[in-house]
């Protein structure tokens, strides 16, 4: 061991057998770098798709201004630390992020990976080497730049035309990163996983449609969740939405608003356990259903 | 032997396959079949639709799982080959539907990127013909457009084996022909071919060997100027008589005119012309299609598989196909589980 090796030009070259002819064989490029070129693809394949970005990304802002407007600007008599009275805008702007967040991740990926599926997208991926994590990542940092565009346009619609003060406390925006992201990521994994559901590409959206629908109305996004019944409050608290408009909430409105939720606390605890399950629930159904053909092709 | 993937210089055939069999429900879509494909060749499978061509293919490229039999391609079982196996090879799938709004040129180089060592991507676009297009959105591409556009993704990642499913469909004469000529430029630089084809003339002029598949097993299997045996080519002659047509078949054709023109000369043929005489050497298709007709006709042939023409090679097979499907593995370990399922 000690010994230390003769240098390779001392080395009788006799002693070995002639050299292996040096591996020619190039790499296999990596995930992270594949996942970046299908991220760019994903991205470019987005915003150049023009009424898809237009109903992703303005959606939530066009519901704000239209629910904004509909409930005027008296406000729900609640007025925050600073002494301000808070707005039905302000009321309604964190559900309307977290909405938008469900969009982009949730109904884009259930809809867009049905429509892959049945085009013949994912086939001719996956006659290629590139790995499936790196497809899925691509897609996930789509969602990512989509998402935080959407929330920077609704929050400054917000800030500009109803003059919703946004928080200036670290702890709120540290809230609004986690929920923000956690939120995404389990709309992403879920997203996966249900795009097996729809039978054909042409039916996706007409399958995805109501299920997002039916969350936003007894989520507490476009309604007070006191509002609704006990039962149906039950009900959505099973789903992800709910905790995500939620946390939100506890962002944007004062402590005082807390009078409004049932619970009388903005929960932070269960929210985060809620959607750390569906992510997991998500990544275990989507990891065992995904398909890379469609349905009927045996 | 090692069982790593040898490279370039992998010895052996690029597929071997034997006793292949895959059902669908009650249907056997492939029944038996043995089929080898030497490294370096061009090599056609021809065969009706439903006769399993293309079921046989997807097992190949790894799409597909087999109910049994032994698949081995460029040295590797498809059912568990990993990402540098995939590196390795190129698909042009039949019936390709996916359009987007990336133009030509970026899709042939992100596609070009997921591998080791891909050609020059503004080389391939200008192998197909598509220098023109290479800005244009894929969407915004014609039919035959699309076509070449799937060649050059199925070409860019430099295969050593290359599966083209019906690849000329659509395509005008033209188009056609320099699709052959960019086929046999890919064997030159090495590349072993396998297409499936319904133009006879197709494989004739670019196959160096060729199958027949019927009801999932190959009925004829050679050269495609061999193909059949040389009785199934003895040339027809064809003249009129008496007002009648007559034919007669002949391996000595030369040898029948001179006769014939001898026989009919002085009343038949006053000018030494011999009436509407034609000599017909049957072409490939004429062959192909005497083969088909008399495995039909063979007693005791497969009674499962008379149902074909009622599927376009089991890739449309419907519903009750899925649950024939078995799990295909996942190259990366940490990436989804892939699984077919209902």
């Amino acid at each position: 061991m000690s010994t230390p090796r003769p240098t390779t030009a001392t080395q009788p070259a006799a002693e070995r057998p002639p050299a292996p002819p040096a591996r020619t064989e190039p790499r296999l490029p990596g995930v992270l770098p594949l996942a970046l070129v299908r991220a760019r693809v994903e991205l470019l394949g987005f915003l150049r798709e023009r009424d898809a970005v237009f109903f992703i990304l303005l959606y939530p802002v066009l519901m704000l201004l239209i629910f904004s407007t509909v409930f005027g600007s008296d406000g729900l008599g609640l007025v925050d630390d600073a002494g301000r009275e808070v707005s039905f805008a302000r009321y309604f702007l964190p559900g309307m992020v977290a909405t938008g967040v469900m969009l982009s991740s949730f109904q884009s990926l259930a809809i867009s990976v049905a429509v892959e599926r049945d085009d013949g997208t994912l086939r001719r991926l996956r006659a290629t080497p590139l790995p499936p994590v790196a497809y899925f990542l691509g897609k996930a940092g789509q969602i990512l730049v989509v998402t935080l565009g959407q929330v920077a346009a609704l929050l400054a619609v917000a800030a500009l035309v109803y003059d919703v003060p946004l928080p200036d406390e670290p702890g709120r925006w540290w809230t609004f990163a986690w929920v923000l992201l956690l939120g995404s990521a389990t709309g992403t994994v879920c997203g996966v996983a249900f795009s097996s559901l729809p039978r054909s590409g042409r039916s996706a959206t007409a399958v995805v449609t109501p299920v997002v629908l039916v969350l936003q109305f007894i989520s507490g996004v476009f309604f007070m969740l006191d509002q609704l019944p006990v039962w149906l409050q039950r009900v959505a608290e099973v789903f992800p939405l709910k905790w995500m408009a939620q946390g939100m909430r506890s962002v944007f409105l004062p402590d005082s608003a807390l009078v409004l939720e049932p619970s009388g606390s903005w929960q932070h605890g269960p929210a985060a356990a809620i959607l750390g399950a569906w992510l997991l629930v998500g990544l275990v159904v989507g990891v065992r259903t995904f398909r890379w053909r469609r349905r009927d092709d045996g | 032997m090692t069982t790593a993937p040898t490279g370039r210089a992998a010895p052996g055939p690029a597929v071997h396959v034997a006793g292949l069999h895959k059902r669908y429900g009650s249907k056997q879509a492939v029944d038996g079949l043995d089929l080898d494909v030497a490294a370096g060749e061009i090599f056609a499978v021809l065969g009706p639709n439903g006769a399993g061509k293309t079921t046989t293919v997807e097992i190949l490229e790894g799409f597909r799982s087999r109910d049994r039999g032994e698949v081995l391609v460029l040295g590797e079982d498809p059912a568990t080959a990993g990402r540098r196996w995939r590196a390795r090879i190129g698909v042009v799938g039949q019936d390709s539907r996916d359009l987007s709004e990336l133009t030509v040129s970026e899709t042939v180089r992100s596609t070009a990127r997921s591998y080791p060592d891909p050609r020059d991507p503004d080389e391939v676009i200008a192998a197909v013909g598509l220098e023109d297009k290479a800005r244009t959105r894929t969407r915004a591409l014609s039919g035959g457009q699309r076509r070449r556009l799937d060649v050059a993704l199925g070409i860019v990642g430099r295969p050593e084996l290359l599966f083209l499913d019906e690849p000329t469909t659509g395509f005008d004469p033209q188009a056609r022909r320099a699709f052959w000529q960019l086929l046999r430029s890919l064997r030159e630089d090495g590349t072993t071919i396998l297409l499936t084809t319904h133009y006879l003339d197709e494989a004739a002029a670019l196959a160096d060997r060729a199958a027949v598949v019927r009801d999932g097993r190959v009925v004829a299997l050679g050269a495609p100027e061999t193909l059949g045996g040389p009785e199934a080519r003895t040339p027809l002659v064809s003249w009129t008589e008496g007002g009648q047509v007559r034919t007669e078949r002949t391996a000595a054709p030369t040898a029948f005119v001179a006769h014939l023109a001898a026989r009919l000369g002085p009343h038949g043929a006053p000018d030494g012309e011999v009436p509407g005489l034609q000599v017909v050497r049957p072409t490939l298709e004429d062959v192909y299609l005497g083969l088909i007709e008399a495995w039909d006709e063979t007693p005791g042939r497969s009674p499962a598989a008379t149902d074909h023409g009622a599927t376009d090679d089991g890739a449309t097979i419907p519903e009750a196909a899925g649950a024939a499907a078995a799990p295909i593995e996942s190259p990366t370990a940490a990436g989804p589980t892939l699984q077919e399922q209902r």
